[in-house]
């Protein structure tokens, strides 16, 4: 028993370190350092499970950590920051299906009683779902399949049905245990659940799905935990669960939705009433030239960045422009919408890239009541996460989302490459205000040639 | 009596999760991400025990499969959270 007591000690100290490194993300001057005492916490856990004696054989376990570690390493150092969307979701991918194969495997080590078929049914079917839907996730974000809503007709009660023959197999399986049959039914339900699951949800909407599939990755550790009776996988999936629950409720918030209105419903059923207000004017174009002479005489600039500035790979540019605007005696700072660009937080990552300080990177509530004071907004490939139509247009589908007020700013330069609607498919009224001008083209050429004037 | 002591350790942990993560800046929630995806690969430990005990040759496996899957996301998490959070500076002590 002394084997088996240390270990479960060095369970609770792998745990605490967790706690920490969670604690110490709560600020980025301390955040670099959490994540690492968070490493620490899975080295010792990793370490302390090697001795224990039920492990007889270690070339296997050698191997598999060798080939993980190489793919693990490469891809963390070979991704781009605009890709790391993509990257999370294949990640939540590989989770999901570690606690699929280790409820499988679980099944081979002893007699499960009816409890245990249980946990080890649910530790299965979370990491299907999980694996699936970010395996579909990470298509829509790499746009290896099309990040349009998928819907057909009957889909709800396709759904239904499914998750019905979900519980039927399970029952069967529980009754059953020997029977391999309900077993890879179980496992072929649950990988069909999660691609159901995400294809009806659009591009725009996936950083409420990224975050959802983080938390059922940590929710399928979890319940492999309670499955093979290891706490320190309970404990740490319960974290990441809750750490992704949290995620999932923010982005809705930010985007005024009910987490089953995103999960079910696709922006194309709200958006049936949005054509009651017509928009009325005529959008103005600018050069870059002209923005200059503005830019030029501003005091104050406020960034609004979205995702078109990470598909242009804008951010060095738009930092060189901040740079220039400083020495211009100009205060610029950002301004972020919580859904802005793919995944929360975002555009954060990309600005930090290209080196921008954190403290001028400001939330939406810290930037709207101050909005007036600014002589010129420039919108980077953003679109919904400004549209006033939230604010004055009853009857929008983004009605009451709350949105960056760029529109109360003294300028507003729009940069943008047509004039075809963001991912939601709204019209835009901001586009036509009297205070707005329009700079079309790719973001990272237009901002090349303001700076080019102002040098 | 067992499955209340879980009951509660999974109950605690979610209630100190929700603490935890509701005091995150949104500036950091993409590192958040990683990070807390590469503790979910806590996965490992349970993979270790099913790759390594001699059950069958199946859950040997199954095991690692397990193994190499739960890797990629422990050491990819952490060192692309690590790579993430060296960027995040402050003027003045950058550059």
């Amino acid at each position: 028993m002394g084997i088996e007591l240390l270990v479960n000690l060095a369970y609770v100290v792998a745990a605490v370190l967790f706690i920490f490194g969670l604690k110490m993300l709560g600020s980025p001057a301390t955040a670099r350092k959490g994540n690492l005492v968070s490493a620490l916490g899975m080295f010792i856990a990793v370490v302390i499970t090697l001795l224990d004696q039920s492990i007889i054989d270690y070339k296997w376990i050698l191997a598999g950590i060798v080939v993980g570690g190489l793919i693990g390493a490469v891809i963390a150092r070979r991704v781009e920051m605009t890709g790391m969307p993509e990257m999370v979701a294949l990640f939540n991918g590989f989770g999901g299906v570690a606690s699929l194969l280790v409820g499988w495997a679980a099944l081979y080590g002893f007699e499960a009683n009816v409890f245990e078929m249980i946990t080890i049914i649910l530790s299965i079917l979370i990491g299907g779902v999980t694996f699936s839907g970010s395996m579909v996730a990470w298509g829509k974000l790499s746009e290896r399949i099309s990040g349009k809503p998928m819907v057909f007709g009957g889909q709800r009660v396709f759904n239904i049905l499914l998750i019905v023959a979900i519980i039927a197999s399970s029952a069967m399986f529980t009754i059953y245990p020997e029977s391999h049959l309900y077993l890879y039914l179980v496992i072929g339900l649950s990988l069909l659940l999660g691609i159901m699951l995400v294809i009806p949800i659009g591009g725009a909407d996936m950083p409420v799905v990224i975050s959802l599939l983080n938390s059922y990755s940590g929710l399928a550790a979890c319940a492999a935990g309670i499955a093979i009776n290891n706490i320190i996988l309970i404990v740490a999936g319960a974290l990441v669960g809750a750490s992704g629950i949290i995620l999932t409720q923010i982005m809705c918030k930010a985007m005024n939705r009910s987490l089953s209105n995103v999960l079910f419903s696709g922006f194309s059923a709200v958006s049936a009433g949005g054509a009651a207000a017509k928009i009325e004017g005529e959008a103005k174009a600018m050069t870059a030239e002209d923005a200059y002479y503005v830019l030029e005489a501003a005091a104050s600039v406020v960034i609004v960045p979205g995702y078109g500035m990470a598909v242009a790979q804008a951010q060095h540019v738009v930092k060189e422009l901040q740079e220039l605007l400083e020495k211009n005696g100009a205060e610029v700072v950002y301004a972020i919408h919580p859904v802005a660009g793919r995944m929360p937080g975002h555009m954060n990552v990309l600005l930090a890239e290209a080196d921008v300080s954190y403290d001028l990177l400001l939330e939406m509530d810290a930037i709207n009541p101050r909005m007036e004071t600014f002589d010129v907004a420039i919108v980077i490939g953003a679109n919904d996460v400004v549209n006033p139509a939230a604010r004055e247009m009853e009857g929008s589908p983004i009605y009451g989302m709350p949105v960056i007020n760029v529109d109360m700013a003294r300028n507003v330069f729009v940069m943008k490459r047509s004039m075809a609607s963001g991912f939601a498919g709204i019209d835009n009224p901001l586009f036509f205000k009297e205070n707005t001008r329009m700079l079309f083209g790719d973001a990272k050429e237009m901002l090349g040639n303001i700076i080019k004037a102002f040098n | 009596m067992e499955i209340v002591f879980l009951a509660f350790i999974l109950m605690l942990s979610i209630f100190l999760g929700f603490e935890l993560i509701n005091k995150v800046p949104a500036t950091l929630h993409t590192p958040l991400m990683s990070g807390s995806n590469a503790i979910s690969g806590i996965t490992l430990v349970g993979a270790l025990t099913s790759a390594g005990a001699e059950h069958s040759g199946l859950a040997t496996i199954l095991g690692t499969v397990a193994v190499a899957m739960a890797t990629i996301n422990v050491i990819g998490g952490y060192m692309v959270t690590d790579r993430m959070l060296a960027m995040f500076k402050k003027k003045g002590s950058a550059k």
